[in-house]
């Protein structure tokens, strides 16, 4: 029964989504930590999804393949009082943009609710199709 | 006797079967509206229609003989997978346009019910002809 399958699809995408929306939560809470693990400034963190088989007839759902540390340089801000300072005064601040995290944090939340209707979709005509001949 | 009522349900059988295969597979582009070089894919529902009929047996109706069979998926039979054609491409080589995949989704939604209402009036004229009242 492929509506079944539908159930798998969409709730593989409200698993992928949410963790990209726990990730953008993470980097907005850290847009300013100076002092992440290791000693270095907090790097902004971004989900890579993939497509992940859910059955057959081509019917492919979404996973998160992994979680990968942004490598654009670290925001440096002259600030010698800082006790986080360096040698030249300057402090090295996360490189989260926290205009990208928004969008992101927006395009994911409008994705989980796609999915979610859809299983509701899916729910309503599946509970139509049992009451075939009634 | 079972077989005249088979074949009066058969077309709407098929009908059903092909819409819940649309239906996944645009539930898996919507799922992937994020995912970076997905192409999002369709059926034709005509001719998948066209080809399930012809096929002539039954969805499901395969005989496996040996338990090692294969599980043979001839729901699947005769529905080329399609590419959509896309209407502004994105950067990551994604190809979903989410509004057009939500407004095939309730489209073929609604005809799955459709679908079901006529099955349903289909199987009420056959009880009332059994009835003979």
């Amino acid at each position: 029964m492929s509506l079944f399958r539908v159930f798998d699809v969409a709730g593989s995408a409200l698993t992928a989504q949410s963790h990209r929306l726990n990730t953008t939560a993470s980097n907005l809470a850290n847009a300013d930590s100076v002092a992440g693990p290791g000693g270095e400034a907090y790097r902004a963190r971004h989900v890579l999804f993939t497509t992940a088989a859910a059955g057959t007839e081509g019917a492919v759902g979404v996973r998160v393949a992994g979680v990968v540390e942004d490598q654009s340089p670290l925001r440096r801000v002259y600030d010698p009082k800082h006790p986080a300072a360096d040698g030249s005064g300057h402090v090295s601040l996360p490189n989260v943009n926290v205009v990208e995290e928004m969008v992101n944090m927006i395009s994911a939340s409008r994705s989980y609710q796609s999915s979610a209707e859809m299983m509701n979709t899916a729910k309503t005509l599946l509970t139509k199709t049992l009451n075939i001949g009634q | 006797m079972n077989s005249r009522l088979d074949a009066a349900l058969a077309f709407h059988q098929r009908a059903l079967d092909v819409r819940a295969q649309r239906q996944q597979l645009i539930a898996s582009n919507i799922a992937n509206a994020d995912t970076p070089n997905y192409k999002a894919r369709d059926i034709d529902f005509q001719a998948s229609l066209d080809a399930a009929l012809k096929s002539g047996t039954p969805p499901g109706a395969l005989a496996r003989t040996a338990p090692g069979h294969l599980g043979a998926s001839n729901a699947a039979a005769g529905r080329a997978l399609l590419y959509r054609q896309t209407v502004q491409a994105s950067v990551d080589g994604n190809s979903v346009d989410i509004d057009v995949e939500r407004a095939q989704f309730a489209d073929n939604a609604l005809r799955y019910e459709a679908n079901l209402m006529f099955i349903s009036g289909q199987i009420r004229g056959l009880l009332s002809a059994i009835q003979g009242q």
